[in-house]
């Protein structure tokens, strides 16, 4: 059974969002990291204004890859560091150290209309 | 869509937490931790897989001989009982129908192994070819195989038996009494390139097997090892996998399959490929490997330095060992050069890399055992 944080937004892309001020950080969920398996790196080609749903990414697994789309409309301001040596630390912490990117929302009333941790769970279970 | 087969120590992965996945019909496991974990495990101790979902065929009858060197691309008469060797099922045009082993088990008596995606088409096959005074039987629901893989494979299971396993020569197996279960089949065969054995065994037998494995493998650290990393040893090493490498679209001279293709006898498809070989092939297997970070996938393209396409990916992964991207791809026989620049294409993303010849790991060893 794979967690899901009550205090985090979804999308059906299974990223997380969290939202703090007008930065929203965001992740892939642990649901994700487990079907993906182990994860050999992460692309991120983004660097200014995108608009949600455009790609801001990838995720490199062994098995497969899968593109990254922006949850929330803004700017990619911040590329977790420690992923370049160690993305591995997305399957043993996606919420925490396996934060891949900060964005600087656009409209933080967006946050809104992205899926409760309910609405989530009833997506992945 | 037809309901997935399970394996008989289905619930045993489960207990071990293996994430299951649907593969050629059956629920198997894909891995039980790290994919990457389980492939070094191999690579330099021992791995234990369940991949009872291959599929098992007997042939026995006078006619037994005749009816497997028809079917298959080896040639099967320079079998003794003991004995197995790898090969293919052709069909007239020559393509690949399956990859198989094949065993000798007495005089007029043989197994077939064969993938577990083809099992029904293989069976039709071969039974709309049987002649006379020859006997099958599909064996495949009622047996399992454990695949135990790797350098300590030969330490971990010499506690479980008798038999000499060191005198086992690669492709040899013997039958005989192992853990205290009887008519089990010691293959020294596998799909990992690090040695080890396949154990064939009753399915009532493989719990009691599976466990004794583990209990002797423990001080070894030997792990259950899953579909997912079954994938990238098989792919370290170029074997191919059918569905994916081969398939009846192409033949084995152009899979790079010619040393298992023998025109010194009769089969099913000799004479397209005596014809491919006077005329030459098109394209053949080969392998590449990223010289930057990336990992080219079935479907990429594959460009030569003048961005002309000269080929196509057929199966791609990371190679734990190398940690770079590998891959086997189709390309243009004229364009094969070892070491040659390419670029692998994968729409809005490309990757510089080379051709290489597989294997991609053990090449010296490979070098030195010609």
């Amino acid at each position: 059974m794979s967690s899901i944080p009550e205090n985090l937004k979804y999308t059906k892309d299974h990223e997380w969002v969290k939202l703090e001020g007008e930065i929203a950080t965001v992740g892939i969920t642990d649901f994700a990291q487990s079907e993906l398996g182990d994860i050999v790196f992460v692309d991120i080609t983004e660097d200014g204004e995108a608009e949600e749903g455009a790609v801001f990414g990838s995720v490199e697994a062994v098995k497969t890859v899968s593109d990254l789309y922006m949850p929330i409309s803004g700017e990619v301001t911040e590329v977790n560091p420690l992923l370049e040596n160690e993305p591995e630390t997305i399957n043993s912490d996606p919420y925490g150290k396996g934060w891949m990117v900060k964005i600087k929302v656009k409209s933080v009333e967006d946050i809104n209309s992205l899926l409760t941790a309910e609405d989530y769970n009833s997506l992945v279970s | 869509m037809a309901e997935l087969k399970k394996l008989q120590l289905h619930s045993k992965h489960v207990e071990l937490g293996a994430k299951m996945a649907s593969f050629a019909g059956f629920e198997m496991p894909l891995r039980y931790s790290s994919e990457i974990e389980e492939h070094k495990a191999v690579r330099s101790g021992v791995g234990i897989f369940d991949v009872s979902h291959m599929g098992e065929f007997l042939v026995v009858g006078e006619n037994a001989l005749d009816l497997v060197q028809t079917l298959t691309t080896n040639d099967a008469s320079k079998l003794k009982p003991g004995k197995a060797q790898y090969s293919c099922l052709t069909n007239e045009r020559g393509g690949i129908i399956d990859d198989l082993i094949v065993y000798q088990l007495a005089e007029n008596k043989y197994m077939l192994v064969v993938n577990a995606g083809n099992i029904e088409k293989d069976w039709k096959w071969i039974n709309e070819r049987k002649s006379e005074r020859v006997n099958i039987t599909n064996l495949s629901s009622g047996i399992s195989l454990l695949a135990v893989q790797g350098s300590k494979s030969i330490e971990v299971l010499q506690n479980l038996t008798e038999i000499d396993l060191k005198s086992i020569p690669f492709y040899h197996f013997v039958e005989g009494t192992f853990a205290g279960k009887e008519d089990v089949i010691i293959s020294a065969t596998g799909y990992t390139g690090s040695g080890g054995f396949e154990l064939y065994i009753k399915n009532g037998d493989a719990e009691d097997l599976w466990d004794a494995i583990m209990d002797a493998g423990r001080r070894y650290e030997i792990k259950p090892c899953g579909l997912a990393s079954r994938n990238t040893l098989r792919l370290e090493m170029g074997y191919c996998l059918h569905g994916s490498d081969i398939g009846e679209d192409v033949t084995p001279l152009e899979a790079g399959l010619g040393w298992v293709t023998k025109f010194t006898k009769e089969f099913i498809g000799k004479e397209a490929l005596i014809k491919q070989k006077e005329e030459g092939v098109s394209k053949k297997l080969y392998g590449l490997i990223l010289n930057e970070r990336g990992i080219p996938r079935d479907g990429y393209k594959v460009l030569n330095a003048n961005r002309e396409e000269i080929g196509i990916v057929t199966s791609g992964s990371l190679s734990p060992m190398l940690n770079q991207g590998i891959a086997l791809a189709y390309i243009k026989k004229e364009e094969i050069e070892e070491g040659k620049k390419i670029i692998v294409n994968a729409g809005r993303r490309e990757w510089e890399g080379r051709l290489v010849k597989p294997p991609f790991i053990y090449k010296i060893r490979f070098k030195y055992s010609k």
